[in-house]
């Protein structure tokens, strides 16, 4: 199980969401609040990097980075083996 | 990869009268054969004869009436870019693979001498070629933004501009439409992205009837960039989702495979953020702009129309040549 706690680490990397980690809610859009296109490429390699996991091309896409709660959940089934 | 049935006079089977079982000629090596490109030994980099070349200035002319009471500002800028305006505007995220960059000479005069040398014995000669200041230019729109965002907030109602340029895209191709060094003709949009999306459509709606005018086939579809790797996978699974970019396709090398000749791309605030171009209200301004691939459409019509010129249909020689 990934935890909420990990995600957010992982999403201080990112500039535009470093200083609004802490205020965000679990199903707040990510994008809405200033995510980019580019920062959910990085998300994405740091997400791959960090849990040792290959996020299969139909999971390549926005929605699959949009809030924490969707992060944390595609992670957890891909450490499982259960997303490809 | 020549699956197009062939619609000009030139491709008819008598041109092939001593090979009756050799392979058919492919579009590019007729285009070569009447003398319309002339090779250079680069694949997607070719010369032009002056009738190819009338109908790229033909159909530069007919873009600008089209666009004629917009009152876009006109800005042309050469072939090459700053590289630090390059490399600030994001291009190396989505696109390494295609990017040119200008290397020159930079060594000393024994260097130069074992330079020759190399060059002599075939080897490899560009160990003391280093970057210039100059990046060949992706797509006519680049040079652009930093200039416009240079002069200060949009002013009320934003701002249009109209540019043309050859462009460099590394990725060698023997299909004739994708050439490396090529011409871009713009229309871009910086505005709100009210105004920005309306200035797309209407550019959808003039580019449709356009190429339906010079008796084109064409599909107007969702489209994306051609991003670099598994990133890119996802930067164009986004561009998608979000119909940010269109393509007005007309078969040329393949029905199945076809050309895109106009391209309609909505960057978002993209250009605004990296640039710090704003509105008059002080918000980021977004971007979009139109695209027309002025090689690519001249191939088109020489694919369907055929290569004399002068047997083009009476109403496509109007509409270009008047």
């Amino acid at each position: 199980m990934v935890s909420d706690e990990v995600v957010r680490d992982i999403l201080r990397q990112n500039e535009a969401m470093s200083n609004l980690v802490d205020t965000l809610g679990e199903d707040d859009d990510l994008f809405e609040k200033g995510l980019d296109s580019f920062g959910s490429v990085q998300l994405m390699l740091a997400l791959e990097e960090r849990f040792n996991v290959e996020f299969p091309d139909s999971l390549l896409n926005r929605r699959s980075f949009s809030t924490i709660r969707i992060i944390r959940e595609t992670v957890t089934s891909l450490t499982l083996g259960e997303a490809a | 990869m020549d699956s197009l049935p062939a619609l000009d006079r030139d491709a008819s089977p008598e041109a092939l009268p001593d090979s009756p079982a050799a392979e058919a000629p492919t579009f590019l090596d007729r285009l070569f054969d009447a003398g319309l490109l002339v090779r250079t030994g680069v694949d997607g980099l070719y010369g032009r004869s002056g009738a190819f070349e009338s109908v790229v200035e033909a159909l530069d002319r007919l873009v600008s009436r089209l666009g004629a009471d917009d009152k876009a500002e006109v800005m042309r800028f050469p072939p090459g870019m700053s590289r630090s305006t390059f490399e600030r505007s994001g291009y190396l995220k989505g696109f390494p693979h295609l990017a040119g960059t200008v290397h020159s000479f930079c060594g000393n005069e024994a260097d130069h001498a074992r330079l020759l040398a190399c060059v002599e014995a075939g080897k490899d000669w560009t160990e003391k070629q280093a970057a210039t200041d100059i990046v060949l230019t992706p797509a006519a729109c680049y040079p652009l933004y930093p200039t416009a965002a240079a002069r200060g907030p949009l002013p009320q109602g934003g701002l249009l501009f109209d540019l043309q340029s050859y462009c460099f895209r590394h990725e060698p191709s023997l299909e004739p439409t994708r050439m490396q060094l090529f011409r871009m003709r713009e229309y871009v949009r910086m505005g709100s992205p009210d105004e920005v999306l309306a200035f797309r459509e209407v550019w959808l709606d003039r580019g449709t009837k356009m190429m339906a005018g010079l008796g084109l086939p064409l599909a107007v579809d969702l489209a994306n960039d051609p991003f670099f790797g598994r990133a890119g996978k996802m930067l164009a699974n986004n561009q998608r989702n979000q119909n940010l970019k269109f393509e007005l396709n007309v078969p040329v090398n393949s029905v199945e495979k076809p050309t895109a000749c106009l391209s309609f791309n909505y960057h978002q605030d993209h250009f605004g953020t990296t640039w710090g171009l704003t509105q008059a209200d002080g918000s980021v301004a977004h971007t979009a702009c139109v695209g027309f691939g002025l090689e690519r459409i001249t191939l088109a019509l020489l694919r369907h129309h055929g290569l004399d010129l002068d047997a083009w249909p009476a109403d496509v020689r109007a509409t270009l040549w008047g």
